[in-house]
């Protein structure tokens, strides 16, 4: 699937700031990345553990600490703007208004370093700008004034506007903060599309672990230290790498599920008996209310099906008892848990 | 104006916006044509409009005295207009943009502060230098010594301004510094009041009335001369105000070096509003207000479109507020700058009100 050559790469790069009296402040460092035509990478990591700064430097907004990196064969810092803005394009977190703006209108300022001094467009750049509208399905939001989209439909159309601007790189830092979820859903997969039909490389921040685990072909994972660990998602999960960058205090990661444990255990553990649907959300239930479920015989028992629902609850051999709701089965487990 | 579109949410036809701002750009065009005779026509002494034309047209005047009185004072005091009206509609238009802020105007790099600190501190090492009475007959534009001395007060606010724009990354620091340098130089006029004679105070205040008149021959070719650069500027950033609308992030990423664009523009504005006053004193408003109307005219944040009509709107606006301050038409004329705040004010409030999106401009 890849081609020969990576679109970037950095070697032994190191990204931060410049504090007091420029005195560098790396956020992390000895950095090794590559990010390969029709991939879509997604950079992942806990709060503060440098993901915007890694993207911004990437991108070109902030000068590397250390390091090299290339876009191509060039030196990224050596590249004059136009020339950077013709290789790789940003989604930012930084709010857009554009007020008298229509959606048509920003994502024709994408052909920014394509157009003469005057930004005159071109029959040509307009068919980039049409083409880019359709991709992300927006063309009904071309009309409309920017200022008066929801978020998602922003966030669609800054999409547009990377997509315009025509560069074999599109770099987004944190494009599904502020969405819901079926709008999370639907741009992770608009990204994944895009990244296989265009053969372009998308490299993006997120705080979407579950989605970007389903949706990347390779997870970019940045530790709170500063240290990265780059891989296919499931590589990462298995061999524990994942769950080490996230690790937390009473925090666990569910290497089965792909989850992290919303809920500590604390009750006695329940045999559950049933598949499916059925069993999967009753094991959710019995997980929230601090049981332990397990495939295992134990002193308690609960089966589920779905046609019709209906549960059954077992203490020790004692009478089986019947629920026709999941509240109902709750209600029943607690009353004995708690004498 | 064409028509509206039937279904303007879905699918207007793509050439609307572009129709829509034709025509504004011919009703402007219209306005500053009309605004520019009734100016001339205006005055102390009504000069009939047909004979205005003529006598424009370079046909044989009518009477002597009216073609001493169009062709050496009212047609330079129109001229003056047109100049100030879209120089400081356009600086407006231009900080407004760079700085993302509804309330920056041609001011708030302190060039206005900076030229008045000059006036008043040539006031009062001279003691006088035009005289109230000059000031009163021929508008601040009338003595070389006080277009010398704001220019220098400008001049010097800018070097500060550019020297420290091409050190700072953020505009909102950029902002600040402007403003404060405002501040220091408005205190230090201050402080030159407190110690000085009324006679002295008066000359002062009838400078910051600001005022058309006086502007003439060699004045108004050096006024014209640096204006018409400014503009150039200006217009030559069009490209780079656009990218800015989305912020220096953005612009950054689609190839704009930032720097040198905010340096070309804080240029533009500087020569604009910083000869702009020099010649004609602190002309409040203008500059805020018209690209406020321009873009709720227009319903477009295309630079391309906006620069052109705001140079139209602030010229047809400032022609217009000269056109009511000679209404009175006894001798003396009113400030120009009370007549633009007295009348401009209500016309932006009632564009603001109007479209309540204004907030959304910017961020």
């Amino acid at each position: 699937m890849r081609s020969a050559t990576p679109l970037l790469t950095a070697e032994d790069l190191t990204v931060g700031y410049f504090g007091r009296k420029k005195m560098p402040r790396p956020v992390a460092g000895s950095l090794r990345l590559a990010l390969w035509p029709g991939e879509l990478v997604c950079l992942l990591g806990p709060n503060g553990a440098g993901k915007s700064t890694l993207l911004r430097t990437l991108a070109g907004l902030q000068p590397p600490l250390g390091g090299q990196l290339r876009l191509g064969d060039q030196e990224l810092t050596s590249l004059n703007a136009p020339a950077r803005a013709r290789q790789l394009s940003v989604v930012l977190t930084d709010r857009v208004e554009g007020g008298n703006l229509t959606g048509r209108e920003l994502v024709r300022l994408g052909r920014h370093p394509h157009t003469g001094w005057l930004g005159g467009l071109s029959a040509h750049d307009e068919a980039q700008v049409q083409a880019a509208l359709v991709a992300t399905g927006t063309e009904v939001l071309a009309h409309r004034p920017v200022g008066e989209l929801s978020d998602g439909e922003r966030q669609k159309i800054l999409l547009a506007r990377a997509l315009a601007q025509d560069t074999p790189l599109i770099l987004l830092d944190e494009p599904t903060a502020h969405l819901d979820l079926p709008n999370r859903v639907a741009l992770m997969r608009l990204l994944h599309r895009l990244a296989r039909q265009t053969g372009k490389a998308i490299l993006l921040s997120t705080h979407e672990l579950d989605l970007a685990l389903q949706a990347a072909d390779r997870v970019w994972l940045l530790s709170a230290e500063g240290a990265l660990r780059t891989g296919t998602p499931e590589d990462l999960v298995l061999s524990g790498a994942f769950a080490a960058a996230f690790a937390r205090e009473g925090l666990a990661f569910n290497p089965a599920t792909g989850t992290f444990e919303l809920h500590a255990p604390t009750g006695p553990p329940v045999q559950l008996v049933g598949d499916g649907a059925a069993a999967f959300w009753t094991r959710r239930a019995l997980e929230r209310e601090g049981f332990v479920p397990t495939a295992a015989p134990a002193a308690w028992r609960v089966t589920a099906t779905l046609a019709p629902p209906r549960w059954t609850s077992q203490l020790a051999g004692g009478p089986e008892h019947s629920h026709d709701s999941m509240s109902a089965l709750l209600r029943a487990l607690n009353q004995i848990s708690t004498p | 104006m064409r028509a509206a579109p039937a279904a303007p949410p879905l699918a207007p036809p793509p050439a609307a916006g572009m129709g829509r701002s034709a025509a504004w750009l011919l009703v402007l065009l219209l306005l500053v044509g009309l605004g520019f005779v009734l100016d001339i026509a205006l005055g102390s002494v009504a000069v009939p409009l047909p004979a205005v034309v003529r006598i424009l047209l370079g046909q044989p005047g009518d009477t002597a005295a009216w073609e001493f009185i169009v062709r050496e004072i009212r047609l330079p005091k129109a001229l003056t207009a047109l100049a100030v009206g879209s120089g400081l509609a356009v600086s407006g238009l231009q900080m407004q943009t760079l700085f993302r802020n509804p309330l920056a105007g041609p001011s708030v790099l302190g060039l206005t502060a900076g030229a008045g600190l000059g006036v008043a501190a040539v006031m009062l090492a001279s003691g006088s230098v035009a005289g109230s009475l000059a000031i009163r007959a021929l508008g601040v534009g009338g003595s070389w010594g006080l277009v010398l001395a704001a220019t220098a007060g400008a001049a010097l606010v800018m070097a500060l301004v550019l020297a420290l724009a091409g050190r700072m990354r953020d505009n909102v620091v950029l902002l600040i510094v402007g403003m404060m340098i405002a501040s220091v130089t408005g205190a230090l006029v201050s402080l030159w009041q407190y110690f000085s004679a009324p006679e002295q105070i008066q000359e002062y205040l009838l400078w910051t009335f600001g005022s058309l008149g006086g502007v003439t021959g060699s004045h108004l070719a050096v006024l014209a001369s640096v204006v018409a650069v400014g503009l150039g500027l200006a217009f030559g950033s069009a490209k780079s105000l656009n990218a800015l609308l989305l912020g220096e992030n953005y612009a950054r990423s689609m190839g704009l070096v930032v720097g040198r664009s905010r340096l070309l523009v804080i240029l533009s504005t500087s020569l604009l509003a910083g000869s702009i006053t020099a010649f004609c004193g602190p002309i409040g408003f203008v500059g805020i207000a018209v690209p406020h109307l321009t873009r709720a005219l227009l319903r477009t944040a295309d630079h391309r479109v906006l620069l052109p009509a705001s140079c139209l709107a602030g010229a047809a606006l400032t022609l217009g507020c000269d056109c009511i301050a000679q209404l009175p038409g006894s001798q003396t004329t009113l400030p120009l700058s009370v007549v633009t705040s007295l009348l401009g004010a209500p016309v932006v409030l009632w564009v603001v009100l109007r479209r309540q999106n204004i907030r959304s401009s910017f961020s």
